[in-house]
């Protein structure tokens, strides 16, 4: 099923995420979202909890699922959604490498 | 819950852009350089989007099926190919345009015909030359 992923030893991907928000223009700042503010939650919500980690072992989305990217954009989201509060998160993209990527946008 | 995978792959083919349906000079000035009688050539990138329920091992769909499909329909057909002398142009100009609507139902039929996922066929992607790409997709873009 999952070929030379299922090395036992693992393997690791440099992966590219990229957070798409929505929402009104501000009309003071002219901004859909501070960028600052979502740099923060990527990095508080995302960063610090998956980069340089092994993903099945010390991220706990992975205790009970398999770390496949589609699964990892899907973990993301969930994260990243409820701590949004003006723009809305429309779309998470996870790049496995330049070739292969997910697409999430929240759908059941 | 739904996700959606893409995958980029590689083909090479030429191709000559010239209506029948235009006079020579109309031609020229429709299709400019494309319209040289030699033909010319592109490196062309496929991006290939299918959209469907993430499964109990995390997939949307299997990429060694995904990836044989694509080599079945697309790169077994047209790599390093005259698209003119293909069937599938013999009455429609081998534009990008043309050949990204073409991809799109050569990937969804086979799909559709070997069901080797749940998954469904969402957009193709087809880049020219760094600086072109044309897409075709079944669904309206978001």
């Amino acid at each position: 099923m999952f070929g030379k992923c299922n090395n036992p030893n693992g393997h690791g991907h440099n992966y590219v995420l990229e957070v798409t928000v929505k929402g009104e223009v501000d009309a003071r700042s002219g901004f859909v979202v501070d960028l600052k503010q979502l740099k923060e939650t990527m990095n508080r919500e995302v960063l610090d909890a998956m980069d340089h980690r092994f993903l099945n072992k010390e991220v706990p989305e992975f205790a009970t699922r398999i770390p496949t990217t589609e699964n990892l954009a899907i973990a993301i989201w969930q994260r990243l959604a409820p701590k949004l509060t003006k723009a809305k998160l429309h779309r998470v993209r996870v790049y496995e490498n330049h070739d292969l990527f997910v697409d999430f946008y929240g759908e059941e | 819950m739904k996700a959606h995978l893409s995958r980029r792959y590689r083909f090479s083919a030429s191709h000559r852009l010239h209506s029948e349906q235009m006079s020579d000079a109309e031609n020229r000035a429709t299709y400019g350089k494309c319209n040289n009688p030699h033909g010319h050539g592109h490196n062309y990138v496929l991006e290939v989007t299918v959209g469907g329920p993430v499964d109990k091992n995390g997939m949307v769909c299997n990429l060694s099926d995904l990836d044989a499909c694509v080599h079945r329909q697309v790169v077994t057909k047209f790599d390093l190919e005259n698209l003119n002398m293909r069937e599938e142009f013999t009455d429609t100009v081998p534009t990008t345009e043309n050949l990204c609507t073409v991809i799109f139902d050569l990937l969804n039929q086979d799909i559709l015909k070997r069901k080797f996922t749940q998954a469904h066929l969402e957009r193709v992607r087809l880049e020219e030359t760094m600086m072109n790409a044309f897409e075709f997709s079944n669904y309206e873009i978001r």
